[in-house]
């Protein structure tokens, strides 16, 4: 490979593609060299989850189409990780030995899986579901030991959607949580109830307000569970699924500024000029909380590579607005969170709407007189509006009775910002 | 790039769009077959919202920024480079309802169950969209919209 | 539920085998005939309030709905028929008068039926408007009495001397104008599209008694502003703004009678143009209360034509009525450079019913009439004549203008171009439509684009329909053709008919 490039992509998932996409919006000709730890052509993490169920082949597990970089005149380096970064000779180094000098980076390497400390959590037997390599370890281990039973630990978005997966290849599956909900991050109490709901009558057991005291195994096999109260739940497998963190290894003791993430200004760049960080394992500011945090999630990770990308070739685009965003279906169930969707307090008036025959359930959180987040369990339709609503930071006072009326839309929205996004032009004034 | 402008002033809210669209994704293309054998398959990806005497239908914007693209999780959800219209590859759609979440217009739509998001591809291939052609009262333009 | 002696005059036929449920009808009925039944989930029909207007069976996307009359005989009686008895039984159970939209429905003689035109055989020869020029232009104003011409020393050509100079002239492209319908009568929509329609086809629309509108002002040059009882709308400004000013003394759908706009339409820009106060009753008297004679009529035509520095002509709209060739020779003497007579058959928003069905004469009779006594007086030339009430077709304006008219008034005919389908419940301020109402949600119905479209594509089609059987006549001009009567053979006529009409019967020669 050359050994020198003008941009340095680091990462091959939402936000290095981002990236890649953001740089040949502005500048088709300089040479972009892609630098990812998995061997694989880039492909979507929410997928694996459709491919552990069944519901996909492996080829449409890919995020853009095979002639990607090619179109886009990238060149790639698969199945090599950066493994440290040199801010003052600006140069990578290489898992393979080699050296790469950049004129500006970016690091999109992601996040983690965070395994706690459990006894026999090296097991055999024993998952993180976070990649293309864990759905296919899964996949491997119950086609060869003919596993009937999982246990899920972490009754997050990954833990439902693996226990999804895991139901639908016909296996017995027990989620385990320590908070006393189900997708506590997203979903309020009456969300996370039609949730589970969903998840019992689809046959699985959710276990709330515990998690496991140690993992049972056998000849390093692992056999069961024992939970928190004591009891053993029997499995062959268990999902370690309790949260992901942002993958800096490579940049420490570079100089780059790191606090749970690489911490980026609203240019996605680093402490250091000229290289940015996007995506799971960038720290950007929350636009809703204020507070400096990485937010985790797949829109984000693509704006963000956007930006950097934009940014990168000498075009300055700023994040707007960063919030967390949630849309996943399980078990039929619809669910979509936006912003601070699960807040309480007396800093909030919140709208909520609930229809226990329908399993839906409609939440709007009004701070000072503005959307500060959304939640729609079961009917989802048209809940990007009050996604813009967040966004545009527009004032809803004057028709806020409106907001939860089964007719709401467009139309419901003051004339000026309702022509704005008629035009295709943004929510943002 | 070509869009379907929609003029409230003019919109009767009769939803002929949203009938003529339910057609035109049929397979059979015939009204009466579509709605009687068809129509649990089909959404219209174009609504017409009514309150009181003001009526307006909103159909997929084909926005600048595109945030379905963006929060697409699959990469079904792109933007021709030709028409600049943003399409669905619903081959590739797994019905995550990322589009719904990020769409500020809400005119991406749920498929009926199980099926992928149904949105406004602008009838591709058709010399006008069939909403369009359908409005009684001319309350859907298709016009070169430059701004 | 009570019943009543009414019965429904129109019964709503759902195929059910092509209905699909779509509800398309129940959004679109203003009068509430149709509901979606969430008990047998599907769309039910009361056949007792539709008015026939066919809003929910055109918009259906199936064609599933039919209309029909209720067939529910009575007795057969000649004299008693079951539009009789109905009216009898509205009238008991609610008093009053009973009112009525659009013109005489009644089916007294239609002359125009009666009436064939000629065409050139051998002897003439026919003309093709495709290949030759053919002139449809007209010019309403009056004519000077001679025309003097003088040789200019040592040329050829000819001079008029100033002498006979021309007064203030209409200029037409097609002798059709639109009729006079004023915006509260008619929508804003409306009365837009008519007045663009116009500006398109080089012909007039008229403002009615309601006023001109802002929005009409880019189009005030191809406007007839009206100067009625009621004096609505008029100030300087409306007089000169318009190509030309008419004083409306009647209306051939309702002689004798004022008219009515209740406070409820007149909203706040209906106020505006009316210039009267938002929410009150716009009355207009039955007669103008400083009109009592012609010279009456005289010191108004001339305080226009003042007001207007004798820019524009003044037009006096009468309802044919029996004594119509003497009213209207004295408009002429009056001043009036036009004269426009509406006949029974003309339409109206609201009147009553009785007025509407029992008044007035029918207007070819009065055209020719009109038409005859102004020639025998010798003062056809001061003023133009304009045929109103009841002109369906082509045909029709053919044969007014061989009768002696120089343009035709269209109202229903328009109305009919933009959707009106004649169900004759404008009074009811829900046309389905969006015509004959103000209610926001019926008149965003009306987009004035489609309807501009719609009637220049009407005029163009009369236009090219009347130089076809110019052609056919062997003639090149309209002008040619005005007051022809030898053009026009009558059929199926009484003697005294044929004498009114100047016509002879067909089978006589020349």
């Amino acid at each position: 490979m050359q050994n020198q490039t003008k941009y340095l992509v680091i990462g091959n998932s939402t936000a290095a593609v981002g990236a890649v996409e953001g740089i040949r919006s502005f500048d088709k000709t300089h040479s972009i060299s892609l630098v990812s730890r998995e061997p694989y052509h880039t492909y979507s993490r929410p997928l694996i989850s459709y491919l552990l169920a069944g519901k996909i082949e492996e080829d449409r597990l890919y995020y853009r189409p095979g002639d990607f970089y090619l179109k886009n005149n990238v060149e790639t380096t698969l199945g090599v990780a950066v493994e440290k970064i040199d801010t003052t000779t600006r140069t990578a180094h290489l898992s393979d030995g080699q050296t790469l000098a950049f004129e500006k980076a970016v690091i999109a390497t992601g996040g983690k899986p965070f395994i706690p400390k459990i006894e026999g959590v090296s097991s055999k037997g024993v998952f993180t579901f976070t990649s293309w390599n864990d759905a296919s370890a899964v996949d491997n281990y119950i086609k060869t030991t003919g596993a009937q039973q999982a246990v899920v630990l972490g009754g997050g978005l990954i833990g439902v959607k693996s226990a999804e997966a895991l139901r639908a290849r016909n296996l017995e599956v027990t989620v385990v949580e320590l908070a006393p909900r189900l997708l506590a991050l997203a979903l309020d109490a009456q969300g996370s109830a039609f949730a589970q709901e969903a998840m019992e009558e689809a046959g699985v057991k959710v276990e709330l307000g515990t998690t496991l005291q140690r993992i049972v195994s056998k000849n390093g096999i692992a056999t069961g569970v024992i939970l928190g109260t004591g009891r053993e739940v029997p499995c062959q497998i268990v999902i370690v699924a309790v949260g992901v963190i942002p993958e800096t290894g490579l940049v420490a003791d570079s100089g780059i500024t790191v606090d749970r993430g690489i911490v980026v200004n609203e240019h996605c760049m680093t402490s250091v000029e000229g290289i940015y960080a996007a995506g799971d394992v960038a720290q950007g500011t929350n636009s809703l909380t204020g507070e400096s945090r990485p937010i985790p999630i797949f829109p984000n990770a693509y704006r963000q590579g956007h930006v950097t990308g934009c940014n990168m070739a000498g075009e300055p685009e700023t994040l707007d607005s960063s919030f967390a965003m949630n849309s996943v279906e399980f078990f039929g169930l619809p669910t979509i969170s936006a912003g601070l969707s699960t807040a309480e307090g007396s800093e909030f008036k919140i709208l909520e709407m609930s229809n226990p025959h329908k399993k839906s359930h409609k939440r709007v959180i009004l701070r000072d007189g503005k959307v500060a987040g959304a939640l729609f369990v079961g009917d989802v339709d048209r809940a990007g509006i009050f996604t813009g609503l967040i966004r545009s930071k527009i004032d809803v006072s004057s028709f806020q009775s409106s907001l939860l009326e089964q007719d709401f839309g467009l139309l419901s929205l003051p004339v000026e910002y309702r022509k704005q996004v008629v035009r295709g032009k943004g929510v943002l004034a | 790039m070509k869009q379907i402008v929609a003029r409230e002033e003019y919109c009767i809210g009769c939803r002929l769009c949203e009938i003529n669209c339910i057609v035109h994704r049929s397979q059979s293309k015939n009204i009466i077959t579509a709605f009687r054998h068809e129509r649990e398959g089909l959404t219209p990806s174009v609504v017409v919202e009514s309150s009181g005497q003001h009526n307006f239908a909103v159909q997929c914007r084909h926005c600048a920024d595109a945030p379905c693209v963006e929060a697409c999780i699959t990469g079904a959800m792109t933007r021709d480079p030709e028409t600049g219209a943003v399409i669905c590859d619903t081959k590739r759609c797994v019905s995550c309802w990322s589009c719904i979440m990020v769409c500020p217009a809400g005119a991406v739509m749920r498929g009926a169950s199980g099926k992928p998001a149904s949105k406004c591809d602008q009838c591709a291939g058709e010399s006008e969209p069939c909403c369009v052609a359908g409005c009684p009262n001319a309350a859907l333009k298709w016009e070169e919209v430059n701004d | 539920m009570r019943k009543w002696l009414v019965q429904p005059e129109f019964a709503v036929e759902r195929d059910e085998n092509r209905c699909v449920q779509c509800q398309a009808c129940v959004r679109q009925c203003a009068n509430d005939v149709h509901a979606f039944d969430s008990v047998s989930n599907c769309v039910i029909s009361d056949g007792s309030k539709c008015v026939g207007c066919h809003r929910c069976a055109t918009l259906c996307p199936t064609n599933a709905i039919q209309i029909k009359q209720v067939e529910l005989d009575f007795r057969p009686n000649a004299s008693w028929t079951p539009a009789t008895i109905r009216n009898l039984y509205k009238q008991a159970e609610g008093g009053g008068v009973v009112l009525a939209g659009m013109g005489n429905d009644k089916p007294y003689r239609i002359y125009w039926d009666h009436l064939l035109l000629n065409a050139s055989q051998v002897t003439n020869p026919s003309i093709d408007p495709l290949r030759e020029p053919m002139e449809l232009r007209t010019f309403l104003g009056a004519k000077p009495d001679h025309v003097h011409f003088e040789k200019t020393d040592g040329k050829t050509h000819l001079k008029t001397t100033s002498k006979t100079k021309l007064g203030p002239q209409l200029e037409l492209q097609i002798p059709v104008m639109f009729s006079a319908m004023s915006y509260g009568s008619i929508s804003l929509n409306a009365s837009i599209a008519l007045a663009r329609a116009a500006g398109l086809a080089g012909t007039f629309a008229n403002t009615g008694e309601g006023g001109l509108h802002k929005s009409i002002f880019p189009n005030a040059d191809n406007m007839i502003v009206q100067v009625a009882s009621g004096r609505f709308g008029v100030d300087a400004a409306y007089l000169n703004r318009a190509a030309a000013v008419e004083i409306k003394i009647g209306q051939g759908a309702k002689p004798g009678i004022g008219g009515h706009l209740p406070g409820n339409k007149v909203d706040r820009e209906v106020s505006q143009t009316r210039m009267i106060p938002e929410g009150s009753d716009a009355i207009s008297p039955a007669p103008h209360h400083d009109i009592y004679s012609i010279e009456d009529l005289r010191q108004l035509v001339f305080a226009i034509k003042e007001a207007t520095r004798y820019e524009k002509p003044v037009s006096v709209k009468i309802a044919a009525v029996h004594n119509i060739a003497a009213i209207a020779s004295g408009c002429v003497h009056a001043g009036a450079d036009i004269v426009a007579i509406d006949g029974f058959r003309g339409g109206t928003g609201a009147a009553p019913l009785i007025t509407r069905d029992n008044v007035g004469i029918p207007i070819e009779l009065a055209l020719a009439s009109v038409d005859t006594r102004l020639r025998e007086e010798g003062i056809r030339n001061r003023a133009s004549l304009v045929c109103a009430g009841g002109i369906r077709s082509s045909g029709d304006v053919i044969k007014a203008i061989a009768l002696g008219a120089d343009a035709v008034y269209i109202g229903t005919a328009a109305c009919v171009a933009m959707g009106c389908h004649l169900c004759q419940k404008c009074y009811t301020g829900k046309c389905n439509w969006g015509i004959a109402t103000q209610d926001p949600t019926l008149t965003r119905r009306l987009n004035p684009e489609v309807a501009v479209q719609r009637l220049t594509n009407l005029l163009r089609g009369w236009a090219a329909e009347i130089k076809e059987i110019l052609g056919g006549l062997g003639v090149n001009a309209i002008e040619s053709l005005r007051g022809n009567r030898e053009h026009l053979r009558a059929v199926g006529l009484h003697e005294n008919e044929l004498r009114i009409l100047g016509v002879k019967h067909a089978g006589e020669g020349a």
